[in-house]
């Protein structure tokens, strides 16, 4: 005969209690489910539409969304591109190379970039950041105007994909550097002080222990880095002037606009089937988002030790 | 003990016996390179008679501080070395550079803003103002309307999931709850305001809809994740015998979550919470889609649009009037506002964190 385990007597109010903190973390996926549902019911319209009511009268919706897709991708990569070495160093540097009392301190200096509303850092890139980078331009495209990346006319105000590129890479700079130092923090001191026991200098410690340790947090921060830089809305509406193209040019003043800036430009006039197509957009933005945000994720997942969110 | 290796001819041959670098090597390198890159400069804006750019001292002495760091370290001390001097002064640059926007953004909204930060600016409104004159009041009014809205939403939402997760929660569900609230930080905040307003409209049937409690629901989708994750966090680091000393005086499980294990963490969430608060006062980009933008008060979050700072400051950017200075001085009034309110937040975060957090060491 078994003896019964004693068990802990269940009461109403542990029921209640247990159940509405299920009914919360269920909420949270119905919001999430709700959000691509509500999109969906809303792009409908601007799928079936007839193109011709679209705006510009694109041949189809796709020739509608391709400029906008392709000034997302392209102002978040370059994005990417400037903020990805800057972030590594800098959370090299708060976690091997500053003083360790200080480090922490230097670290908040990092977070309050993050901190910084969006809409100051347009404000911001506008006033002070355009009007400074436009001697460069001038300089840049008058002696290399023949790389096609330059190529002239070049633009007199400093509105262009360069400038908001540099914009969302001061503002991503925190995120990418946040998880990266976390998780060089987190390399075994043993490997550490090993390399370092067989003569190995700072670098080659790094490049011995820290990377490889680091490899695939860095990889989904940098991910992370750029599912923010896809999505900023507030400096690309700010400062970009927008034009209906597809032209990898840096330093023009017709630049392909990207979904996020497009939406807050035009959706305060919009009406009829034009907010559909706008909706239309932002799925796609939410989609595009969504994949890259869950391969980031997976990564970090799979190494338990460390989760980017805090 | 005598040297056995021959004198090298050709480069280092043993890194362990070659000489270093003094310490005031890398500072008087530094010093000589800007002093040689300004002197450079000077010669040519003597010779062509264009601007004298600091911008470009500081740029070129800084490559050329690195070159000539790499070269004489490599003479002196070998490769090795040289290679990680290189790094540690790119690392050390790298750092650097993230500060020089930083400090040019508080500078310039410092600078800017102080010209409208006056007592009007905080007692009026923009009702009937064209040129100068004229006030953020309602902007205020409907921020903390909105932003208090979103949390009074969110902070339940997210610390009952939190302990769901720290608490209750087993298999797949727990593991696609955490997922999710992962991926849910990553939405851009341009979707959250497109959700409210696709919503909301399908609802009342309103296809321009505009009111202030479905920028609430936009803030408090992107508010909610982050609560919950930082409330986990704290959740997490109550030691179980805490837990496992109520359990065995006989309290049930919801009564110790409640008396122990959330007071004891409670430090830590109101942190995570106001780090919360201070991530979506900020948003511009859903309020601008959903609660719209106008120029009188309303506290009324369930009808009409309402104003709120952040949209303050892109309108009065972006339809100035013929007046332009005037409406920039309001803008960056509210910009230098808008970053006091945050900063303000982000330090009260750190002094909760630091006073009321309990003492675990014993």
């Amino acid at each position: 005969m078994t003896t019964a385990t004693p068990r802990a007597k269940v009461r109403p109010a542990d029921r209640i209690f247990s159940g509405s903190t299920l009914f919360a973390g269920v909420l949270i996926l119905l919001a999430l489910a709700a959000v691509a549902l509500f999109l969906i019911v809303q792009s409908i319209p601007a799928l079936v539409a007839d193109p011709a009511e679209l705006e510009g009268s694109p041949t189809s919706f796709w020739a509608y969304v391709a400029p906008l897709a392709f000034g997302t991708v392209w102002a978040a990569a370059l994005a990417l591109l400037i903020a990805f070495p800057l972030s590594i160093g800098i959370a090299l540097f708060i976690s091997h190379y500053a003083p360790r009392r200080i480090a922490q301190g230097l670290g908040y200096i990092i977070d309050l970039l993050a901190a910084v509303p969006s809409v100051v850092f347009g404000l911001w890139g506008i006033k002070v950041l355009a009007p400074f980078m436009t001697p460069f331009y001038d300089w840049l495209v008058g002696n290399f105007g023949w790389f096609p990346l330059f190529a002239p006319p070049v633009s007199g105000t400093g509105r262009t994909v360069l400038t908001v590129a540099i914009v969302l890479a001061v503002m991503i700079i925190p995120i990418i550097t946040a998880l990266s130092r976390e998780i060089f923090l987190q390399t075994p001191r043993l490997h550490e002080e090993a390399a370092l026991a067989l003569g190995a200098t700072r670098f080659e410690m790094i490049q011995m222990a820290v990377l490889p340790f680091g490899r695939a947090g860095i990889v989904s921060a940098a991910m992370l880095g750029l599912g923010r830089a896809l999505g900023e809305t507030m400096v690309v509406a700010m400062v970009l002037s927008p034009a209906v193209v597809i032209n990898f040019v840096l330093t023009s003043s017709t630049n392909p606009s990207t979904i996020a800036g497009n939406i807050a430009l035009k959706f305060p006039d919009a009406f009829g089937v034009g907010v559909n197509a706008l909706v239309a957009t932002g799925l796609i933005l939410f989609i595009i988002t969504l994949v890259i945000n869950s391969i980031a994720r997976f990564i970090v997942n799979r190494r338990k030790a460390f989760s980017g969110a805090n | 003990m005598t040297t056995t290796t021959a004198p090298a001819t050709t480069g280092i041959t043993n890194t362990l016996t070659a000489s270093r670098l003094p310490k005031w090597a890398t500072w008087a390198i530094l010093g000589g390179c800007l002093a040689v890159a300004a002197g450079v400069f000077a010669i040519v804006r003597l010779s062509t008679g264009g601007e004298y750019s600091i911008v470009g001292v500081v740029f070129f002495g800084t490559v050329l501080f690195n070159i000539m760091l790499f070269v004489l370290s490599y003479l002196v001390e070998g490769g090795r070395q040289a290679r990680n001097r290189l790094v540690t002064s790119l690392v050390v640059t790298a750092f650097l550079i993230a500060l020089v926007p930083l400090l040019s953004l508080v500078w310039t909204v410092l600078g800017n803003g102080i010209a409208r930060f006056d007592p009007a600016f905080f007692s009026q409104s923009m009702r009937n103002v064209v040129g100068e004159g004229g006030g953020a009041l309602h902007a205020i009014t409907g921020t903390l309307l909105i932003t208090g809205m979103a949390t009074i939403i969110s902070v339940p939402v997210g610390l009952l999931t939190a302990v769901y997760l720290v608490e209750y929660g087993q298999g797949v569900l727990a593991r696609a709850i955490t997922f999710f609230v992962d991926v849910m930080t990553g939405i851009p905040s341009i979707v959250a305001g497109l959700f409210a307003f696709a919503f909301f409209s399908l609802i009342t049937g309103d296809p321009g809809i505009r009111f202030g409690f479905g920028g609430a629901i936009a803030l408090s989708l992107l508010m909610t994740p982050v609560v919950v994750r930082s409330s986990e966090e704290m959740l997490k680091i109550v030691p179980n015998e805490l837990r496992e000393a109520a359990y065995a005086l006989g309290v049930p499980k919801w009564l110790t979550i409640l008396k122990v294990v959330i007071p004891t963490s409670i430090a830590g969430i109101t942190t995570g919470v106001t780090l919360a608060i201070a991530r979506v006062i900020g948003e511009t980009a859903p309020l601008l889609l959903i609660a719209g933008f106008t120029s009188s008060m309303n506290y009324d979050l369930f009808n009409n649009r309402i104003m709120t700072l952040p949209v303050f400051v892109y309108t009065q950017y972006a339809t100035p009037g013929t007046d332009v200075q005037t409406y920039l001085d309001r803008a960056w009034a509210a910009a230098l506002t808008l970053v006091l309110i945050v900063m303000a937040l982000n330090l009260v975060a750190r002094l909760i964190a630091r006073f009321f957090s309990p003492k675990l060491g014993r």
